[in-house]
């Protein structure tokens, strides 16, 4: 049963990163990026992570991607133009690299031994550990990230202003 | 089900990330890219949690997130006051510092 | 090892939820023109069948025999996947609402509630977070100027409300303790005043929550990104005939989704408001009809509002959200911390 949900999120992830990654239609993209974005979510609750792939869907998947596609609709922004010239050589090349990368790091994981998954003791990724973790041994993060996200905001809204 | 194929699984979403930054050419684009890699980073991070039954590796997952989202915000707000200078988010366009 | 019963009776309630969703949407349609009728003074429709009861049938039967008219510049697939979206997210968020307590049957307590998740609330906020994208889909593959700034002012609108629905909720959350809705009900039993907009100390989050909730679901006062003389229709100006009815239809859908929230979160769930001397299945069956009556009369507000309220300007709206609503939240969210850590409430 686990086995099935991991090959429909692996394939519905790669698919959507593909598309991603090659479409040249930029809402077409963004779109197919939410898709990818909640396969991750699902990656998230096979791992019985509930806690973090709820806020998966809501922070990137319900906000994030659509900031994105509102911007994306705001300044009515066209198809990306073609790729400029190298060919079908460089592009073959550049394929074989990537490849060789994704191969490497297989490599690096495969030898990384063999560790399993830990029987979980209950508790693992519901909303209480994770925030008694986040409150307790992560709370100077935490004040500091709260920070961060309001320099954020008002860099934000300072940069994309018409007028100061 | 094992941890290393969720492993792999983010190594080839890491590597689309990657060939999605180096070969796009809308700065829009490119920032989803990096969106793709940050979350490809994640699901490293809770697998690793999920290994050792421990939150720590959910906590650095949240942490990115946050710092995803602030950074998606200030992003297309470069990109949005760029447009209003060239028209176009294209980075081949953007290349002279000189206006 | 596969617990057959358990799927089984799962689908029994998927199947009893969304039955009882439709056939109060449906009701909806016919409630709202007749309300709006008697508060313009006037009659509704009441023609069709005894008091227009089958007005609703009428015209499902309308939208489902009229032709469909697809605009030949329009991104095919995504015009036609937006309001399945709509529909899907509208849907989804009924999964974690309770609508009754626990009962007993064939040997195996049974929650009348389809997801009871740990982070349940959360749920919500995700289904209706992803809301948005059906509209976003529909204003930008209409590939028309009305669609794509109603998609775009309605977008916005959503999510910059979304922010003050959530940050309103964490009071009752603080209160409470928990993320699940069945906990949150739960401790509502009892008397009336044990609800967390009157005693509970929730009284400005549940105002928060409500205006917000009108503006999550494009209501009235919050409906410039889909009033007639502005924008034409918004965001579904191109859209005729079933997938017109499907936006129609997810549009209600989400405002029962934030009727049953408010219902869940702030005015004690299915209980009934005081104690009852009996057990058992009368005593769920009261409960389960006292739930669908204050969603019931919420909704009642909801159209009641619509004909009261003048519509807000666009900029006043986002003023509204961004500078009225979301400071207050966090007060709100301020003043419940206090008032939990000196264990008032």
């Amino acid at each position: 049963m686990e086995l099935v949900a991991f090959v429909v999120l692996t394939t519905l992830a790669f698919v959507s990163g593909v598309v991603v990654v090659v479409h040249r239609n930029q809402i077409v993209a963004a779109l197919s990026l939410a898709a990818n974005l909640v396969a991750i979510a699902g990656f998230y609750l096979l791992l019985q992570a509930q806690f973090l792939a709820l806020l998966q869907v809501i922070v990137y998947a319900g906000a994030i991607m659509v900031l994105v596609l509102f911007v994306i609709m705001l300044l009515n922004l066209p198809d990306e133009a073609h790729r400029r010239g190298g060919g079908r050589v460089q592009g073959g090349l550049g394929l074989i690299l990537a490849g060789a990368f994704v191969v490497l790091l297989g490599l690096a994981i495969a030898r990384s031994g063999d560790g399993g998954f830990a029987s979980t003791s209950g508790g693992f990724g519901t909303v209480e550990s994770v925030g008694r973790a986040l409150f307790t041994r992560f709370f100077y993060a935490f004040e500091a990230i709260s920070l961060l996200l309001v320099v954020a905001m008002i860099g934000a809204v300072l940069l994309a202003k018409r007028r100061l | 089900m094992n941890p290393q194929w969720l492993l792999l699984v983010s190594a080839g979403l890491f590597t689309l990330g990657v060939i999605g930054v180096l070969t796009r050419r809308g700065a829009i684009t490119i920032l989803m890219s990096i969106e793709i890699m940050l979350n490809a980073a994640n699901l490293s991070f809770i697998t690793f949690a999920r290994m050792h039954d421990q939150p720590d590796g959910q906590i650095f997952a949240f942490f990115v997130m946050t710092l995803a989202a602030a950074e998606a915000a200030v992003g297309l707000a470069i990109v949005i006051a760029l447009f209003r200078l060239r028209e176009s988010t294209e980075v081949d366009e953007l290349k002279l510092m000189k206006w | 090892m596969i617990d057959w019963t358990g799927i089984l009776i799962t689908i029994v309630k998927i199947v009893v939820v969304i039955g009882g969703l439709m056939t109060g949407v449906a009701l909806m349609t016919l409630v709202e023109r007749r309300v709006s009728g008697v508060i313009q003074f006037r009659w509704g429709p009441n023609r069709v069948g005894p008091f227009g009861l089958l007005q609703p049938m009428a015209d499902g039967i309308k939208f489902l025999m009229k032709e469909e008219i697809i605009p030949r510049d329009a991104h095919r697939p995504i015009f036609i996947l937006a309001p399945a979206l709509s529909m899907i997210t509208a849907l989804a968020a009924f999964a974690v609402v309770p609508f009754g307590p626990t009962i007993e049957l064939f040997g195996r307590p049974i929650d009348l509630v389809i997801l009871d998740l740990d982070g349940g609330i959360l749920f919500a906020f995700a289904a209706t977070g992803l809301g948005v994208y059906g509209i976003v889909c529909a204003g930008w593959s209409s590939r028309s100027k009305y669609s794509l700034m109603g998609g775009l002012r309605s977008s916005a609108q959503m999510v910059s409300y979304e922010v003050a629905l959530a940050l309103s909720v964490v009071g009752v959350l603080a209160a409470s303790g928990t993320l699940r809705p069945t906990v949150i009900v739960e401790q509502q039993a009892g008397w009336f005043w044990n609800w967390n907009a009157l005693g509970g100390g929730q009284i400005l989050g549940f105002v928060l929550f409500v205006i917000a909730g009108f503006a999550e679901t494009n209501r009235l006062p919050f409906d410039l990104p889909e009033a007639e003389s502005e924008l034409v229709a918004g965001y579904h100006t191109e859209y005729s005939s079933m997938k017109f009815a499907m936006f129609f239809m997810a549009e209600y859908i989400a405002m029962f989704t934030i009727s049953s929230l408010a219902v869940t979160l702030f005015l004690g769930g299915y209980h009934l408001g005081f104690p009852l001397p009996f057990e058992g299945l009368p005593l769920v069956a009261l409960q389960v009809g006292t739930f669908m009556l204050k969603v019931g009369l919420f909704m009642f507000f909801f159209v009641w509002v619509r004909w009261t309220l003048p519509r807000l300007r666009y900029d006043q709206l986002m003023d509204l959200g961004w500078k009225r609503l979301f400071p207050l939240a966090l007060a709100n969210v301020f003043l419940t911390g206090l008032l939990v850590t000196f264990e008032v409430i």
